[in-house]
C-alpha cells in the first residue's frame, strides 16, 4: 500500500480526492489499483502499452521513479507516491 | 552546487553615481557587489510572456538593473488578465501587452533597454531572437512554445528559467543542457490536448503567478550574479492553498532526444505538430451550432439535448436552461444516459473543453448526432440571453 498524492490536474478524474490509498507492493501496482478506483484516469496515466505516460512524472519520496526501478520500484505503507504532471499556465 | 556567472568578467559595465545609488540594496550584499550588479547591468534577458509568470518577473528584472530586458508576446491586454498580470492596468486594455510592459518597465526603470518582440515565438524565428540574449525566462501557457524554446536553448547552450501554474499549483526549475536536465529529460511527451485545461478554461489564483514569478526572477539574478545555487537538477512544486513548497530531485536522461547521448532531434521541429494541434486529416470534423441556431431550434420545440460538461460551480457563473450536467471527467462511462435519437449540443464556457468531450463521446461508441455550441455559454450570454454574464 502507499499514499498517492494526486494533483489539481487530475483531481477531476479522482473526485477531487488529493490523498488516496491505494494497495500494491510497487509503484506500477498501486497505481493500477488507483486506476481500478477512477477508471476515467486511467488512459491519462497509461498508454495503450501501459507504460506511464511521458507527461506525467512519478516520484516516491523526493526521488523520480525513472531514477529507481520505473514502475517496479516497491512501496510500503509509508511510502508517499507523488503523480506531477506537466502543467502549462502562466500568460493568459 | 554553486554556479559562476552567465556575464565573463570583460563583459561588467561600469554603474554610474545615480545607478550606484538606485542599487544601494544590491551593493550592500556581499554576495553581489558592484561586481554582480556590474554583470546584471551587462546582461540580456528574454522574458517569453508578458502574463501572469512573466509580469512579476519583467518588472523584478528591470527593478534589479538587468541591462535588456526582450519581451515577447503577440497579445493584446484583455481585462480578464488583470486580475494577475500586474505589469498590465486597467487603461491598457486592448494595447499590445510588449508595449503596455515596456512603458511600466521604462517608468520603473529608465536605465533598463527593453526590447519589444511583439510577435509569437515560432520555429522559424526562435533561434534569431533568443541568439542575442544570455538566458530566456519561460513565462509561457501553452506547450508547444514551451517545448519550442525548450529545444532553441539546448541547441543555444542558454539556461531556461522555467515556471508553469494552474489553478493553486506552480512548478519552477532551472533547465539547462550540457550542466543539468533539460524540460523533454522531465517531460518527454506533452499531454493529449483537452487533458489538463489550461488558465483561461480552468483558472488560476491570481497571486500564484507572482509567488513562481518571482522565484523565476529570482533565479535569473542568480545566474547572472554568479556564486548562487540554482534550481539546477531540482523541481520545486508550489501549492498556494495548502500553501506547502517541495523540491522534487531531476536528473538529465542520457535517452533524452534532444540533449541526450544520442539526440534525435537536431533542429527545431514543427512543434503544433508535436503536441497534437494539427487534427490528422482523417479526422471527423466536429458540427458546430451557434447559440442563436440553437434558440431557434429550441424555440421550434426541438427535443435537443443540452450537455453542460462543465463543474457545478462553473454552472453557477452562468448556464444554459434544462442542460444535463455531465462534467467532461465523466462523459466517457455516463455515454448511455444520453438519448441517441436526439441531438445532442455540448456546452462549456468557450467552445474549446466540449470538442474533447464531443471526441470522448465518439470514442465511447455514441451513435447520435452532436454538436459543439460555438463560444460556450459566453457565446449564448452575448447573442441570445443578455441577462447573463460573460466569465
Ligand atoms: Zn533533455
Amino acid at each position: 500500500m502507499a499514499k498517492l498524492s494526486i494533483p489539481t490536474a487530475l483531481r477531476a478524474y479522482t473526485e477531487r480526492q488529493a490523498k488516496v490509498d491505494a494497495d500494491g507492493a510497487t509503484v506500477g501496482a498501486a497505481l493500477a489499483a488507483l486506476a481500478d478506483r477512477y477508471p476515467d484516469l486511467r488512459p491519462h496515466l497509461f498508454d495503450e502499452a501501459g507504460e506511464l505516460r511521458g507527461f506525467v512524472n512519478v516520484f516516491v519520496g523526493d526521488t523520480n521513479i525513472r531514477s529507481l526501478a520505473g514502475l517496479a520500484t516497491p512501496v510500503t505503507p509509508d511510502s508517499v507516491v507523488a503523480l506531477v504532471p506537466a502543467i502549462a499556465g502562466g500568460l493568459r | 552546487m554553486s554556479q559562476p556567472s552567465l556575464i565573463p568578467d570583460a563583459r561588467r559595465e561600469p554603474l554610474s553615481h545615480a545607478e550606484i545609488g538606485r542599487y544601494s540594496r544590491h551593493l550592500l550584499l556581499a554576495d553581489v557587489t558592484l561586481a554582480g550588479q556590474e554583470r546584471l547591468k551587462a546582461a540580456k534577458v528574454l522574458i517569453v510572456g508578458t502574463g501572469g509568470l512573466g509580469a512579476p518577473l519583467a518588472l523584478y528584472l528591470a527593478a534589479a538593473g538587468v541591462g535588456t530586458l526582450g519581451v515577447v508576446d503577440f497579445d493584446t491586454v484583455d481585462e480578464s488578465n488583470l486580475q494577475r498580470q500586474i505589469i498590465h492596468s486597467t487603461r491598457d486594455v486592448d494595447r499590445p501587452k510588449t508595449a503596455s510592459a515596456k512603458d511600466r518597465l521604462r517608468a520603473l526603470n529608465p536605465y533598463v533597454r527593453v526590447v519589444e518582440h511583439n510577435v509569437a515565438l515560432t520555429s522559424a524565428n526562435a533561434l534569431d531572437i533568443i541568439g542575442g540574449y544570455d538566458l530566456v525566462a519561460d513565462g509561457t501557457d501553452n506547450y508547444p512554445t514551451r517545448y519550442l524554446i525548450n529545444d532553441a536553448c539546448v541547441f543555444l547552450g542558454l539556461p531556461v528559467v522555467y515556471g508553469s501554474v494552474f489553478q493553486f499549483e506552480g512548478q519552477a526549475s532551472v533547465f539547462w543542457a550540457g550542466h543539468g536536465p533539460c524540460y523533454r529529460c522531465l517531460y518527454p511527451d506533452p499531454p493529449p490536448p483537452g487533458l489538463v485545461p489550461n488558465c483561461a478554461e480552468g483558472g488560476v489564483l491570481g497571486v500564484l503567478p507572482g509567488i513562481v514569478g518571482a522565484i523565476q526572477a529570482a533565479e535569473a539574478l542568480k545566474l547572472l550574479i554568479g556564486g548562487a545555487e540554482p534550481l539546477l537538477g531540482r523541481l520545486l512544486l508550489v501549492d498556494a492553498w495548502t500553501m506547502e513548497f517541495r523540491e522534487l530531485a531531476l536528473e538529465r536522461d542520457p535517452h533524452c532526444p534532444v540533449c541526450g547521448d544520442a539526440p534525435t532531434i537536431t533542429e527545431l521541429i514543427d512543434y503544433e505538430e508535436f503536441c497534437g494541434l494539427r487534427p490528422p486529416p482523417d479526422e471527423k470534423p466536429v458540427q458546430t451550432i451557434t447559440a442563436t441556431e440553437l434558440k431557434a431550434r429550441l424555440d421550434a420545440g426541438d427535443p435537443i439535448q443540452i450537455v453542460d460538461i462543465r463543474e457545478p460551480h462553473e454552472r453557477a457563473i452562468a448556464k444554459l436552461p434544462d442542460a444535463i450536467v455531465m462534467p467532461l471527467g465523466q462523459i466517457y462511462r455516463r455515454t448511455g444516459e444520453l438519448d441517441p435519437d436526439r441531438d445532442v449540443v455540448v456546452v462549456c464556457k468557450i467552445g474549446q473543453r466540449s470538442v474533447y468531450a464531443i471526441r470522448a463521446l465518439e470514442q465511447a461508441g455514441f451513435p447520435g448526432r452532436v454538436f459543439n455550441l460555438k463560444d460556450g455559454v459566453n457565446g449564448w450570454a452575448r447573442a441570445v440571453d443578455r441577462s447573463l454574464p460573460t466569465y
